[in-house]
């Protein structure tokens, strides 16, 4: 298969330098005056906006593999990597150019905003996640519990889209088809996991 | 002798109503062609001024954030939720022919037309601080009328206590107006109660930065109360109607515990998600620092007796 050549010979460095694109992007145009009148929102928003495309980006990895047969597993560590340095770059914005370090009042915000509350949550799931992608942390971890640890990518991403929701004025539709994907994703897995262990059952059975 | 008598005809006469109209989306797509060419002529300042505005005590001192950034920055949901959404959809709004009708508990119902606005009253420039309920703040030079000299006309009644307003609904020009998904409920409403609306800071805005107001700010004429969160301020009016109970208004019916019927700007009483003690300047800058939020958004000498006695966290 020609896709599948493809890929085995794109290296991953690929995906660390396409996916910071959009972040070269955003901060340059920010320091040259180009963000429109509430730069630090524009800034904010669309740095938090990456960071759950690259989310969903590394969650859509295996459903891909399982229904199309086709495999990016070798580049889902630097999706995921990626996908965490947006939400740092997102929580310095809120912390330095929004917030300006008042910890009084970002303190406030974690304690009293919902929004925010689980918007630190998720960046604190995702810590873990992010100091242990690498080889030897597996290999220390052991592959069963460092694929355990991972699983916390799910309620990060869940949480990050609700977060995004959470914000807006209103119900609006473009952070809601965020989380109709995570959800998507997410009920995907259980279904595929449930199933499994339903064959798993009557193999025995039988 | 006989007195000569000039021919006076109508100028619907000369100009037929559908001439007078492709007229106007012939000049609009001239404008939009040259468009960039013109913006460096429409900055601050601009010589383009084409209302005749007097000065108001009323104004503040505050340097008025870049035309740039009021016309390109706005809420107006009929045109799409994103803040660049109005300045690049509105262009198909057509604002004439455009009559406000007038009607309810008034002894002389009956209609107020954009172009007598313009002409038969008075102008008047009102530079005013305006507070966005989601926490940024901009001062912006609106040209208009106070609201009472308007309602005054139709002769309110004695026990009229509230003025319900109307925004426009045209969905073959409005895009959200024709979603499946719309973010607010159609026509968009608002309302005051009738001491507010008739109170000296309240206008009638026909213009910004000396110049008919452009359509994603509300054209051709769109209320401005300053001391209220900035949806309070309705846009593209075609309806007032005086009454006797509180109106509805379209925030509050889209979340009651987050949008309340007064929406008075208040550093004390939070939204529910996000804090209202402090904005964010537009204009200022990526580096620039949050500024504290004023009581009734630095009205309340002017407005603060109208709320003597009410607790304001009870009436957000």
């Amino acid at each position: 298969m020609v896709l599948a050549s493809i890929i085995k010979r794109a290296p991953t460095w690929l995906v660390y330098l396409a996916g910071f694109i959009p972040a070269i992007y955003y901060i340059w145009a920010g320091v040259t005056n180009q963000l429109g009148a509430d730069p630090i929102a524009t800034l904010e928003n669309a740095l938090g906006e990456w960071a759950l495309i690259m989310l969903i980006a590394g969650l859509s990895v295996t459903p891909l593999l399982r229904i199309f047969g086709v495999s990016l597993v070798k580049f889902r560590r630097a999706i995921g990597l990626v996908a965490f340095a947006y939400v740092v770059l997102h929580f310095t914005t809120y912390l330095w150019l929004d917030r300006q370090w008042d910890w009084g009042a970002i303190w406030g915000d974690i304690l009293k905003r919902p929004y925010i509350t689980i918007g630190t949550l998720a960046f604190f799931l995702l810590l873990p996640l992010a100091l242990t992608s690498n080889n030897r942390a597996i290999s220390k971890l052991g592959a069963h519990s460092w694929r355990k640890l991972h699983r916390l990518v799910y309620p990060a991403a869940l949480f990050g889209a609700v977060h995004y929701a959470l914000l807006k004025k209103t119900w609006q539709l473009e952070p809601l088809l965020y989380v109709a994907a995570v959800v998507a994703l997410l009920t995907w897995r259980w279904v595929a996991k449930s199933k499994k262990r339903r064959q798993a059952e009557l193999a025995v059975s039988s | 002798m006989p007195v000569y008598k000039y021919p006076m005809p109508l100028a619907s006469e000369i100009t037929s109503h559908s001439d007078y109209l492709n007229r106007r989306t012939f000049l609009t797509g001239i404008a939009g062609a040259t468009g960039l060419a013109m913006t460096p002529f429409l900055g601050e300042g601009s010589a383009h001024a084409a209302l005749k505005a007097g000065k108001s005590e009323f104004s503040t001192d505050a340097k008025p954030t870049s035309r740039q950034d009021i016309t390109t920055y706005n809420n107006f949901y009929e045109f799409g939720t994103s803040k660049s959404d109005p300045a690049a959809n509105a262009g198909t709004l057509t604002t004439r022919p455009w009559t406000i009708e007038v009607d309810g508990m008034v002894n002389n119902p009956g209609t107020l037309d954009i172009d007598d606005l313009l002409t038969k009253f008075p102008l008047e420039e009102r530079i005013y601080r305006f507070r966005c309920v989601e926490a940024w703040s901009m001062v912006i030079p609106w040209v208009g009328i106070p609201l009472s000299a308007l309602l005054n006309k139709f002769d309110v009644q004695g026990s009229a206590k509230y003025v319900a307003f109307e925004t426009l609904v045209r969905p073959e020009e409005m895009p959200q107006q024709r979603s499946l998904f719309p973010p607010l409920e159609w026509p968009y409403v608002e309302g005051l109660r009738l001491d507010e609306a008739m109170h000296p800071l309240t206008i009638m805005a026909v213009g910004l930065y000396g110049d008919i107001l452009p359509n994603q700010n509300g054209a051709p004429a769109r209320l401005v109360v300053p001391w209220k969160y900035g949806f309070k301020s309705i846009k593209s009016v075609v309806k007032m109607t005086l009454t006797e109970s509180e109106p509805p208004t379209s925030w509050n019916k889209a979340a009651a515990r987050e949008y309340g019927f007064y929406s008075n700007v208040n550093p004390q009483v939070d939204h529910p998600r996000w804090s209202q003690a402090t904005e964010r300047k537009i204009g200022a800058g990526l580096f620039a620092s949050r500024v504290d939020t004023l009581m009734l958004n630095g009205y309340a000498d002017q407005v603060g007796s109208l709320y003597s006695g009410m607790d304001l966290k009870k009436f957000y």
